[in-house]
């Protein structure tokens, strides 16, 4: 069983969005994403300041065996990025939630995150 | 039946052990309204011994004439040692090292030819072969286009002393991709691109400036100049470089104040013979921070359980096996066993070995136009420093000549006019480490009388 | 140990090189190298036993059942090698004229003829230089033959999902958009779903057939009907033409373009990843956008095709005329089978395979499409024991190499899970094929008894496994002095 923690919203691409703090959002992989990959050998982040339409690529990871996409969770512009991810891929493997999180991001509009998925959603999508 | 080891017993028992009464039926899913008849057009089936016979006759028939000719392709001494170990049935009938643990010698043979390439371009890291000079610069340019998120213009200036094939090849490959390739002009005098010419360039967005050194005419072009300008400009700097000449010039890496980005050229002086134009070997160099927008196959060397050093294919989440439409390019199959056969070249000369092979090339060059300019009539084009390539002009049209030496089995030079027409008379000499005095001396006689009769 | 740790500096094994230096002083300080490369410097022998030493570390057809599905690694044989190596060949310089050629060109002629009878095509580019350059070729013809008719809207091409990855990457190189159109539960196409992606927006779709799902498509003929209709091309990837060598051609099939692997189905060696060869055969309509250069006659005479002769051609994809050195080996392979023994390929290839697959199922081991008959080769899928036994596909490949044998192909197609692809080709004996089948048992029975004895796996090769994670993560790709 994966962790899917019930605080946090979810795409069905597997990313996953925190609530917003002065309109930032944080934007990481679920737990299920991790452990599907394997063990990730680089994360590809955007540049702070990159402007992103909802569902729009905005990021690669890689593993030995896979590249998979992020697609932006929210339209917004990116306030800041993981550079710890730069040194250590391996933070999304062992703390998917924390601090292997990838990306914030300022959104347009807050009402985005009502579109998103729960937990209970999520688990469903993992069922399916 | 040739190469297929079944006997008739072998045959029955296995169609017995499928269920079927002949192979026919194992093709019973195909519809019959597609399958062929008898490949009548094809020609009968010969034994080797026959077609030893034949392959002969055709060898003879082509003859081996003197080879004055360069121009991308270079007539060098190969050591006995290297295709004697590269025809080795490991390395010659093994693929893709997809199984590491299987295939440690060509993993560690490509490892050691990424280390050789890095050093003679003075660059960070290579790639495992692309398919030839040409092809090298196509995915160079794309490279560029992919790292240089500076630029958005995906102009690219490319010099008129590019190799000609090289640019028709480069168009060929990235024209589909909204990439514009921008002529620069050469100075008529030297043979070089002038960096001045490069003012008119200034501060437009241009992803990325190719620099060839030796250029197609042989000239050594100012590469610090040119690098510098590139970057001053925001423009990625491409170097497409004969690895023979790097013995002796200095190196990618360091030209200019940051060197250039990317080095790209043709292996094939590095062990390929000439062999009608292929299989040659592509190479790519850059810095490390460029290696994920690098093309085709990597090795890495890692460990393996116990903690033994070992060699694998790495950064695959670039290639298009596991990227598909996203690869940052389409390549598979590579030039693997040309790399093997550059490598053991590069392992037999050492860089002193190297470098006086380079040396050799660039005193007979010198020899060899001291010889034809002193001919009535016969010019050297340019005034600038070369490597072991020149440009002469002639006094009479260039075709007739050349046919006429090559019916006395020499082959003069290349015909400059089909690709530039402007230059006149012209023709394009080389001389490598293996054309001796007497060869020289005869072209020199037979010019002669070609010219006074 | 590396060539680098032979190295002891002022040793030489320069015997090859000349032996005097030269005056370099045409050439100005500025453009000269400061500091010699660093390279190694080892005596002739060290090189010599170096090498042969690291050749003895690789599985090779010479050595070893190498059954990698689609791949083709069948027999090389030696004729072709020593007889394309002759010394007028190797020694024939691209830009050599006519009069110095006619050898050669008759050669490459006659190759562009036989390709075109085995596949059915009307004309053939010997030019590019692996299977992937004949795979952008053809698709760059496609979207030349559109441009020509100014049919601008079509900006997609589509690739089945089982296809091989350089089939999308080299439609997105000729500045295509990639569907992907999916496979049906029987391995066919899934003529309904694809009936559903076509449009005015296809420029056309990219085919292996037989597929790399090991089957044949039986729905060929409504495929290209359907295309053609919409007004999209047909491309055949030629990476299996193995399977059906004189039983069915691409032309007859309705196919527009074609490349062919010459490393593949006409026994060039593979050369630890290359060189191989990719012409491209098209139907008439796309004739005048094949890659030049190419080989005419008049009477007796060879000439070139070059962009002067074939002002519509898609350009040139290589400095001179691709990998002719292959492109010579294929021909002597041609003319050594002539038209019965290719069919005989096939027809063995097609043998081998069902055999394998007859016995490997009846030995319990569960078909990706068990109702299909195997083509040049077929998938066994090992779900099953990778979820009751632990046991994973990359397992099985990695003990079959300590049984001697390479492994198949491994997780590709991407659709099917835990998947072998096994291609034994036409040249394996009934004994090699026995002998596989037996290692692949017997390492089943090890996974029921034993799974550690093959998760492990291997231990009798010069490297146990290797960290493949490390590799990417700590990027080491090039020595030097300070990383020994």
């Amino acid at each position: 069983m994966s962790d899917i923690p019930n605080e946090l919203r979810y795409c069905r691409t597997h990313e996953w969005v925190s609530s917003a703090e002065d309109g930032v959002v944080t934007v990481g992989i679920t737990d299920h994403a991790q452990d599907q990959l394997g063990d990730l050998v680089f994360v590809e982040l955007p540049e702070i300041g990159d402007p992103f339409e909802a569902e729009a690529e905005c990021a690669v990871i890689e593993s030995v065996k896979a590249a998979s996409d992020i697609y932006c969770p929210v339209a917004g512009e990116i306030t800041e990025v993981n550079e710890a991810l730069m040194d250590s891929p391996e933070l999304v493997n062992d703390d998917p939630y924390g601090d292997g999180w990838l990306f914030r991001i300022a959104i347009t509009d807050e009402a985005d995150l009502d579109s998103l998925l729960d937990a209970d959603g999520y688990q469903e999508v993992l069922d399916a | 039946m040739p190469f297929i080891p079944h006997t008739e017993e072998d045959l029955r028992e296995m169609l017995a052990a499928i269920g079927v009464p002949d192979i026919e039926a194992l093709f019973d899913e195909i519809p019959a309204t597609l399958r062929c008849g008898k490949l009548i057009r094809l020609p009968q089936a010969i034994s080797e011994m026959e077609v030893t016979g034949l392959m002969s006759a055709r060898a003879r028939q082509d003859g081996a004439p003197v080879c004055f000719v360069g121009a991308g392709a270079y007539d060098h001494h190969i050591p006995a040692a290297v295709w004697q170990l590269a025809s080795r049935g490991e390395f010659y009938t093994a693929y893709t090292p997809y199984q590491a643990e299987a295939s440690q010698g060509t993993l560690q043979v490509l490892y050691e030819f990424q280390s050789m390439m890095a050093a003679l371009t003075g660059m960070e890291v290579s790639n495992a072969s692309l398919y030839d000079g040409a092809t090298a610069l196509a995915e160079a340019v794309l490279m560029a286009v992919r790292a240089n998120r500076k630029s958005r213009s995906r102009r690219i200036l490319v010099p008129r002393t590019l190799h000609p094939a090289y640019r028709r090849v480069v168009q060929a490959m990235v024209g589909k991709q909204n990439i514009e390739l921008v002529e620069l002009p050469f100075d008529p005098a030297g043979g070089h691109t002038d960096p001045a010419a490069l003012a008119a360039f200034e501060g437009q967005d241009i992803t990325a400036l190719v620099i060839p050194q030796p250029n197609y005419f042989g000239v050594l072009e100012e590469v610090d100049l040119l690098t510098d300008w590139a970057h001053a400009n925001k423009t990625l700097a491409i170097a497409v470089v004969n690895p023979v000449a790097l013995a002796l010039l200095h190196p990618p890496g360091s030209w200019g104040e940051e060197g250039a980005d990317i080095s790209c050229g043709e292996g094939q002086p590095l062990g390929a013979p000439l062999s009608s134009g292929g299989p040659y070997l592509g190479f790519i160099c850059c810095r490390q921070k460029l290696v994920r927008q690098m093309p085709g196959r990597i090795v890495g060397r890692t460990r393996d359980l116990d903690g033994k050093i070992g060699y694998t294919l790495t950064l695959q989440a670039r290639e298009q096996h596991i990227r598909r439409s996203k690869a940052t390019s389409n390549i598979c199959t590579n030039q693997g066993l040309m790399a093997t056969a550059a490598t053991i070249h590069l392992a037999l000369l050492g860089s002193e070995g190297l470098e006086r092979v380079a040396a050799a090339c660039h005193a007979n060059a010198r020899s060899l136009v001291q010889k034809l300019t002193a001919l009535e009539g016969v010019e050297p084009l340019f005034n600038r420093p070369t490597f072991h390539e020149q440009v002469l002009c002639l006094p009479v049209p260039a075709d007739d000549v050349l046919r006429q030496l090559s019916a006395q089995d020499l082959l003069g030079g290349l015909n400059l006019s089909r690709d530039y027409p402007e230059l006149g008379n012209a023709i394009l000499v080389c001389a490598t480490e293996k054309r001796t005095e007497l060869e020289m001396d005869d072209f020199q006689r037979k010019l002669r009388a070609i010219l006074t009769c | 140990m590396l060539i680098y740790q032979h190295s002891r500096s002022g040793r030489r094994a320069t015997a090859q090189a000349p032996l005097q230096t030269a005056d370099l002083s045409a050439i100005p300080k500025r453009f000269r190298r400061q500091q010699r490369a660093e390279l190694p410097e080892v005596s002739e022998m060290q090189a010599v036993r170096h090498y042969t030493r690291l050749s003895q570390q690789n599985f090779s057809i010479d050595t070893q059942f190498y059954p990698l599905g689609s791949c083709t690694m069948k027999y090389n044989p030696r004729g072709c090698n020593s007889l394309a190596m002759l010394p007028e060949f190797l020694a024939r310089h691209p830009e050599a004229p006519a009069d110095h050629s006619q050898g050669f060109m008759a050669c490459l002629y006659e190759l562009q003829e036989i390709l075109k009878e085995v596949t059915g095509m009307q004309a053939v580019s010997l030019s590019p230089a692996a299977g992937a350059q004949g795979e952008f070729a053809g698709v760059a013809m496609i979207r030349a033959y559109h441009d020509a008719r100014g049919d601008k809207a079509r900006s997609e091409i589509l690739v089945p999902d089982a296809a091989h990855g350089t089939n999308p990457a080299s439609a997105v190189m000729c500045g295509y958009r990639v569907r992907e159109t999916p496979s049906g539960a029987d391995g066919d196409v899934d003529i309904e779903a694809l009936r559903r992606l076509v449009g005015p927006q296809t420029a056309g779709i990219m085919l292996t057939n037989p597929s790399t799902l090991g089957v044949f498509d039986r729905n060929i003929e409504a495929i290209a009907t359907l295309m053609h209709e919409a007004g999209g091309l047909l491309y055949y990837d030629g990476a299996n033409l193995n399977a059906i060598l004189g039983k069915v051609r691409p032309g007859d099939m309705g196919f527009d373009v074609i490349h062919v692997n010459l490393h593949k189905t006409f026994a060039t060696p593979h050369g630890g990843g290359g060189p191989g060869a990719g012409p491209v055969g098209v139907s008439e309509r796309l004739q005048p956008y094949l890659p030049v250069p190419m080989v005419a006659r008049e009477g007796e005479h060879y000439h070139w095709l070059t962009e002067e002769s074939c002002p519509e051609s898609i350009g040139r994809l290589s400095t001179f005329a691709g990998n002719a050195g292959v492109l010579l080996r294929a021909y002597i392979y041609a003319r050594m089978l002539g038209g019965e023994g290719m069919e005989r390929v096939a027809e063995y290839a097609t043998l081998n395979a069902n055999y394998m697959l007859k016995r490997l199922t009846d030995a319990g081991f569960d078909a990706a499409y068990p109702e299909r008959r195997a083509t040049h080769e077929f998938i066994l899928t090992l779900q099953r024991q990778a979820k009751e036994l632990g046991v994973n596909t990359m397992d099985f490949a990695k003990r079959l190499l300590d049984y001697g044998f390479h492994a198949p192909t491994t997780y590709f197609p991407l659709q099917v899970p835990e998947c072998l692809l096994i291609e034994p080709t036409e040249t394996e004996s009934r004994e090699e094929l026995d002998g596989f089948i037996e290692a692949l048992c017997r390492i089943k029975q090890e996974a029921e008894e034993h799974p550690e004895q093959v998760t492990g796996a291997p231990y009798n090769l010069p490297v146990k496994r290797l960290d493949d994670v490390r590799a990417a993560r700590e990027l080491d790709l090039v020595w030097r002095p300070d990383n020994n």
